[in-house]
């Protein structure tokens, strides 16, 4: 135990700032143009809630199962992994998330409308900005986080969502706070601000998972 | 020139054969590179010399697949051989840098160049296949060390060690710590087994092993690689805002970094020192600690005085 306690943020990274952020300029090549699809992907979801409000809820979830399965395989297993043994472990996690939203898109059977939630809102706002956050914290723009391709961003919308579902939002929370953690933490020990962005959403949707929420009027 | 694999020796004696013998006491030319400048110490338990500066890898090397990095990373290393240099060190830790190290040294007239000092780290009780996997991406025909990293697994590893020794499929057996971990550990295997190397953290800033394993590595005969010189480049970093010392120059030091490497091999016990880096420029630098003339024990104090005060 003592000897784990003396092991700092640093040393349990394996790479360099450099051989990070280059890593996405990699990953984001070599998936292009599929950025495109993601991207309209994310758009799709205020949509969805707006046109097909009943449906919105499973469509969500199903979405971000495609995602999370996209990330884990794409950029964990794909690129991640090629500089960090431990990027395998964190596909594990990202394929377990990407079962539970599967699982709550076919299962659930709740065709209301999301409610709307200002937190859930301020979230999502959050997930689609990352390549502005990545901007402002020095990477350059083919380097950046983006919603549905990236582990960061995609966690954070999966918060948003969690936050507005009917059911099991601590269970779909469980692994996007454990990843905002984690995101946030690899970016600190590399010396970069933009770690606040996965902190502050993971905190935010702490905060708010644990506030009741008010009965519908 | 003092045998330090012979009969116990302090660290005033030591130090004060350092002093009497104007450099180093145990630094010879090496033989066998294309630099016959460059310092060289003996491992203790063959005789062999190696050059006192080497190259590390940790995060340096780690760059995936990237062709570019991989290019730049094969230019250290390859201005690193042609400087003289011929330790490299690494682990299956280290993400992609064995193939990063494989693939330059590939490239070279020949491998024979090159001292291979790797780790075997896994929890694994049989830790064979790793290693034979680290010596295809290395691509050399036999890994010169093998070090047991951060002693994960000791107890099963350093038998099989031995047994590869042996056999003749390794040269060396190993282990390492950094930073200060597992210390007592480290002194009971020193002592009880009959390791080769010794791999631990030292420079001008971290000093505990000055008393405690560098005499009883000179005591045993265990040659001593050392690593983090620079704290990670921290201590590079803090010394860096103040200009150099005036007196550098009367040990031949035209950098910091230079400074704190030439402290470090200055001290007879020590073999190696593997400082890790992505520029050429920063791998010449290194290799120009191995030159010339090293501080005696008032000039190493008056270094770590110097970086005490950063």
């Amino acid at each position: 135990m003592d000897e784990w306690l003396s092991y700092r943020l640093s040393d349990l990274i394996l790479f360099s700032p450099q051989a990070y952020f280059r890593m996405f300029a990699q990953y984001h090549e070599r998936i292009a143009p599929l950025q495109v699809v993601l991207l309209s992907s994310a758009i799709a979801i205020p949509v969805l809630m707006r046109r097909s409000p009943a449906r919105a809820e499973r469509m969500i979830a199903a979405i971000l199962a495609a995602w999370w399965l996209w990330v884990a395989i794409a950029f964990h297993l794909g690129r991640y992994a090629t500089i960090n043994w431990g990027a395998r472990y964190f596909a594990i996690l990202f394929m377990v998330q990407s079962v539970l939203l599967a699982w709550y898109s076919m299962r659930h059977r709740h065709e209301q409308p999301l409610p709307n939630h200002s937190g859930a809102t301020l979230l999502f706002v959050l997930a689609c900005a990352a390549p502005v956050a990545s901007l402002i914290a020095g990477r350059d723009w083919n380097q950046v986080e983006l919603i549905g391709a990236t582990p960061d961003p995609t966690a954070i919308a999966t918060l948003a969502f969690a936050l507005s579902s009917a059911r099991a939002r601590w269970v779909l929370a469980l692994i996007p706070v454990l990843w905002c953690a984690i995101g946030g933490a690899t970016l600190w020990a590399l010396d970069s601000a933009e770690a606040w962005v996965p902190w502050l959403a993971g905190i935010v949707a702490v905060a708010l998972l644990f506030t009741p929420r008010r009965a519908p009027a | 020139m003092t045998d330090f694999a012979n009969g116990a020796i302090s660290r005033r004696e030591m130090l004060g054969a350092m002093v009497a013998a104007g450099l180093t006491g145990t630094a010879l030319p090496f033989q066998g590179s294309v630099q016959p400048d460059v310092l060289s110490r003996k491992v203790p338990s063959s005789g062999e010399l190696l050059p006192v500066i080497g190259l590390g890898s940790w995060i340096t090397f780690n760059v995936g697949d990237d062709r570019a990095a991989r290019a730049s990373c094969a230019q250290v290393i390859r201005a690193f051989i042609d400087g003289g240099g011929r330790v490299i060190d690494s682990s299956p830790m280290y993400g992609s840098s064995q193939s990063v190290i494989g693939e330059a040294i590939a490239s070279l007239p020949g491998d024979q160049l090159v001292f291979a000092a790797d780790k075997v780290w896994t929890s694994r009780k049989d830790g064979r296949s790793q290693i034979e996997e680290s010596r295809r991406l290395w691509r050399v025909q036999r890994l010169d060390l093998v070090q047991v990293h951060n002693l994960l697994g000791w107890e099963e590893h350093l038998p099989m060690l031995f047994a590869l020794k042996r056999a003749g499929r390794i040269r060396y057996v190993g282990i390492s710590t950094s930073e200060g971990r597992r210390h007592a550990d480290v002194e009971q295997l020193m002592r009880q087994y009959p390791i080769d190397f010794v791999q631990l953290t030292y420079n001008a800033a971290d000093r505990e092993v000055e008393n405690r394993f560098l005499p009883l590595a000179a005591d045993r005969g265990i040659a001593v690689i050392v690593n983090r010189p620079f704290r990670q480049g921290a201590l590079v970093d803090a010394a860096s805002r103040r200009p150099l010392p005036v007196w550098a120059h009367e040990i031949d030091c035209t950098s910091w970094a230079q400074l704190l490497l030439k402290y470090i091999v200055s001290h007879p016990a020590v073999t190696t020192v593997i400082p890790a880096t992505t520029s050429v420029a920063h791998v010449r630098e290194n290799l120009a600690a191995g030159r010339g003339r090293m501080p005696d024990e008032r000039q190493r104090e008056r270094i770590a005085a110097a970086v005490q005060s950063l």
